[in-house]
């Protein structure tokens, strides 16, 4: 059996570490915690409702589709529910939830006691929580954004949608634009700083890689779409022309700063979904994940191409033919690092031996819509393919394959995984079961008829359909399994909330599972382990049992850090200690930051200066708080618990 | 438990046999790609300008002649077997042109002059749509394209032509056109010029109307002339309050045309 932790640390020593750690109880706790592990289930329980907001919208606009010709919604109605729809899908649920899972777990599975910049983090929440909500803010006024997630100018310039529709997409976007950046930055840093000594780069869960590397991407990527939205709010409140072609602006400039954005985007949604596949998958086939090096390496490489195929989503648009040439071959090649993913996977199963229990299954089913998803990519990288698929439902069926079968069913599978830890309870086993297959066959009736609609010609972004095309009886059955796929998650919803109650004790390593996270009780201490690990290989819970590792981590002695608020600093690669880091308690810096820059957004939506002004100097008095240098303390020693 | 080694196979088979597909399949696309460029001889006897208008398309065939070129709206004719070229202008938003049985789509984009090209082998009516999304009627924004053998093909555009010269001017439902409609609508051989809307010379000849959004039949031209924002909501043509007498000799004047 696993060497389960047993750390051996008096009561009275566990007793005060947690006294240091612990977020102060009552209102103030929860408005000024930077305990990771809540920032991790905030970031998880929002995204998820926004994710159930999306999905009603989407629902709404599959009954409107069922038919043709149907009158439910009126067309600008159902512009502003596919806008909100996407947008709410991919910028407030699908980053935010691996944020969340990321958040949560990685100073767990690294061995440290928070992220780099607990505050920090705390804004990010905060930031993302309050854009969610200002991109919102046009709804009970009938205004919501309706220029679709990608809001092509000039369509979305003043004189075509004069409404404040679009000043709240091209706002909320900067505004949440901060939240990620600031988070992923934070990421950053943590991966290079904090690891338990010993957790060197080639013994990172997977997790981490994909998270790093969406992080590392999202700061290069944000800026351009921060940048292209700031410039159409100028269009747009100033008259800049920047894009409108009367002023000599180009609509086409906006389409290449959001797709060297979007582009990159897309990658950041599923490494990480990926990264929870590699790490949790192989704990239900027993056995080690397979080619591990080249699975990590393979999610470098696909981040790194994806800032060079952003062209492959404007193969329409008149190009010439040499630009189109090199990101279609590039769109195809970038398919390679995925090919090894998917073997990776496959021979994991096939040599291992499968545990069918709920996580297992999402995350194979997983596989399955990841090939589906991976072909119809494929298909669509090819220009000469493309020209007839663009913008047809043969889109709008690739990217819910991709976004649905690489996101949502990894994170579902995740919760699933994750949640005794989390929590200390199981979740349901007979429910889950009953979710993903009501899940997975009401995803494949929904969305799979959507490749031959859109053969078919249908256009996306359309609320009706001429009878005569004869898609109706098609539109009839997707919409049913749009139905039936949401009836899934509703199954899964019920499940975890009963199992918050009712779920059998989990302890803390209720899946045998080889990783750093499992070593500590369920849910962890607000310390998260009582010693610091010392890391002596990938899979430090199965030592005993994998014959090739030689190496013991240390789980029960190491370093203790008990005075104040501290973590081990380690280097980059080797992740050998250095320095002892002073992590920072509970604070409203964070809250009373993201507020006065909501204020900020707040004016400049409204065009009320002197609000924005007030935002504005909020924002750098909060700053100025927050950077006052903290009164010198003395330097400690690291206590050694042996 | 089982050491990490006997599933790299997996890897390096698959990874292998997927990279030669993908491989063969990028050159596949290469060489689609060049073939499609140009047509066959290279060389187009027809061009065409089509602009994309919110939300309706709009072509205009040019001629030798000052007076021979001539606009039509939602009904592009071509001749078959004959390359034909396709400049495409956009009025106002982004729209895209696609003809799915006869070529892939190609952004309008205002600004910029796009061009493509089709060519029909068999004669036919065949459907086509914008596919980017440009407003709320995006959804109703379709065209056809009819193929005709060029001696069909010939006679069509001398019948366009000819509208110039058939004008009944003085035709009731006439006076009635050019006080209300003309100042977005065309007849050629008029006064009415407007050019913000459909150039309506040749109405009767087309099989729909507002761009495919209803058959072309006397009842369906009332209906929309009477309550277009019922039929298309949003549409660019506003609801015009036609006293009683005046829309059936205008409905009989345009189905005339
Ligand atoms: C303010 C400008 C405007 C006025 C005035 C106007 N129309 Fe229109 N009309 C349009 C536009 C724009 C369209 C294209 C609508 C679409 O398909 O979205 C159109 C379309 C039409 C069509 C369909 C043409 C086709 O080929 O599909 C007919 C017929 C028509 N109008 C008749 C009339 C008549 C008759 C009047 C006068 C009673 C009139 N219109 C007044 C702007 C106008
Ligand atoms: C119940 C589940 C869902 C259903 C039934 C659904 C349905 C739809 C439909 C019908 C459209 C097409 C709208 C149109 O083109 O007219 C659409 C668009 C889209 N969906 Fe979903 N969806 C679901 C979940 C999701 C999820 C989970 C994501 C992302 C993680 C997502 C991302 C998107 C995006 C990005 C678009 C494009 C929006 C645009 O064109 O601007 N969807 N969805
Ligand atoms: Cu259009």
């Amino acid at each position: 059996m696993a060497t389960i932790a047993r750390n051996r640390l008096p009561d009275q020593e566990r007793e005060k570490l947690r006294a240091t750690w612990e977020t102060a109880p009552g209102v103030y706790g929860w408005f000024a915690t930077v305990d990771h592990k809540q920032i991790g289930i905030r970031y998880l329980v929002t995204s998820i409702v926004f994710l159930l907001i999306g999905g009603v919208e989407a629902l709404v606009m599959r009954v409107q589709l069922a038919q043709p010709g149907m009158k439910l919604l009126a067309p600008e109605q159902y512009d502003q529910l596919f806008s909100l729809h996407g947008v709410t899908m991919i910028f407030l649920y699908a980053l935010p939830v691996l944020s969340g899972f990321s958040n949560y777990l990685w100073p767990l599975m690294l061995g440290s006691r928070d992220m780099a910049f607990p505050r920090v983090n705390a804004l990010s929440y905060w930031l993302y929580l309050l854009s969610g909500v200002f991109l919102y803010v046009g709804v009970p006024l009938g205004q919501a954004p309706n220029g679709g997630w990608f809001n092509y100018v000039p369509y979305t310039s003043r004189e075509y949608d004069p409404g404040i529709n679009i000043d709240i997409y091209a706002l909320g976007l900067i505004f949440l634009g901060i939240s990620t950046a600031v988070g992923s930055a934070n990421f950053v840093v943590t991966l290079l700083r904090t690891r338990a000594p010993g957790m060197s780069i080639n013994r990172m869960p997977i997790l981490v890689w994909g998270t790093v590397t969406a992080s590392a991407a999202n700061l290069l990527a944000v800026p351009s779409v921060s940048l292209a939205c700031l410039m159409l709010w100028l269009d747009r409140s100033f008259g800049a022309h920047f894009f409108e072609v009367s002023g000599h602006g180009q609509p086409l400039l906006w389409q290449h700063l959001f797709w060297a954005f979007g582009h990159p985007w897309v990658y950041a949604l599923v490494l990480p979904a990926m990264g929870i596949v590699s790490d949790a998958l192989p704990v239900f086939c027993r056995r080690p994940l397979v080619g591990y090096t080249a699975v990590a390496l393979a999610t470098v490489t696909t981040m790194v191409i994806g800032f060079g195929v952003w062209v492959h989503h404007m193969f329409a648009t008149g190009l010439p033919a040499m630009a189109i040439s090199f990101f279609s071959a590039a769109s195809i090649i970038i398919a390679i690092p995925s090919a090894i993913a998917v073997f990776s996977w496959l021979a994991t199963i096939w040599t291992g031996q499968p545990v069918f229990r709920t996580p297992f299954l999402f995350f194979a089913g997983f596989v399955i819509l990841f090939v589906i998803g991976g072909v119809s990519g494929f298909m669509t990288a090819s220009a000469a393919l493309d020209w007839q698929l663009t913008d047809t439902y043969f889109v709008v069926a690739h990217l819910h394959y991709v976004l649905l079968g690489i996101n949502l069913f990894p994170v579902v599978g995740g919760i699933y995984y994750w949640f005794p830890k989390m929590t200390g309870r199981m979740m349901g086993e007979r429910l889950g079961r009953w979710s993903f297959w009501t899940m997975f066959i009401g995803f494949n009736i929904a969305f799979f008829p959507m490749h031959v609609v859109g053969l078919e010609g249908m256009p996306r972004r359309v609320y009706t359909y001429p009878a005569d095309l004869g898609l109706g009886g098609w539109n009839l059955l997707i919409s049913v399994g749009a139905f039936l796929f949401a009836a899934g998650i509703l199954l899964f919803l019920v499940n975890l909330v009963l199992s918050l109650s009712r779920g059998a004790p989990a302890g803390p390593n209720p899946w045998d599972a080889p990783t750093l996270e499992w070593a500590t009780s369920s849910p962890p201490p607000p310390h998260n382990f009582d010693i610091i690990p010392i890391v002596a290989s990938r899979h430090p819970l199965w030592e005993d049992r994998l014959e090739e590792v030689e190496e013991r981590s240390q789980l029960d002695r190491g370093y203790l850090l008990d005075v104040g608020r501290e973590t081990i600093g380690t280097t980059p690669m080797d992740a050998e200690p250095n320095v002892i880091l002073r992590m920072p308690g509970d604070s409203l810096l964070p809250l009373g930051l993201a507020l006065c820059v909501t204020l900020l957004f707040l004016g400049l939506l409204a065009h009320a200066w002197v609000i924005a002004g007030l935002g504005l100097a909020g924002a750098l008095g909060v700053l100025v708080a927050w950077l006052a240098p903290a009164p010198p303390v003395e330097a400690q020693k690291a206590r050694i618990y042996a | 438990m089982r050491r990490d080694a006997g599933g790299m196979r997996w890897i390096y088979i698959g990874v292998s046999v997927s990279t030669v597909a993908l491989i063969a399949s990028a050159i596949w696309t290469l060489l689609t790609l060049r073939a499609v460029a140009q047509p066959g001889g290279g060389v187009t006897p027809l061009a065409i300008s089509v602009t994309g208008h919110q939300w309706w398309w709009e072509a205009t065939y040019p001629g030798a002649e000052p007076d021979g070129t001539f606009r039509t709206a939602s009904e592009i004719h071509i001749p078959t077997n004959v390359p034909v070229r396709l400049e495409l202008r956009a009025d106002d938003v982004i729209h895209s042109f696609w003809v799915p049985k006869l070529a892939g789509k190609t952004d309008v984009i205002p600004g910029r002059v796009n061009s493509m090209w089709i060519e029909a082998r068999t004669p036919g009516v065949y459907r086509g749509q914008c596919m980017e999304y440009c407003g709320v009627e995006h959804a109703l924004m379709a065209f056809r394209v009819v193929a005709e053998p060029p001696a069909q093909f010939a006679a069509w555009r001398r019948r366009q032509l000819a509208g110039a010269s058939t004008g009944a001017s003085i035709a009731p439902g006439y006076r009635v056109f050019a006080r209300r409609c003309s100042a977005c609508h065309a007849i050629r051989g008029t006064e009415s010029g407007g050019i913000y809307g459909p150039d309506l010379t040749n109405l009767s000849g087309r099989a729909t109307l507002a761009s495919g959004t209803l058959p072309n039949t006397p009842a369906n031209l009332a209906r929309w002339i009477a309550h277009p924002q019922a039929v298309k909501p949003g549409a660019r043509m506003p609801d015009i309050d036609l006293p009683p007498g005046e829309m059936q000799p205008l409905v009989a004047y345009l189905e005339t045309r």
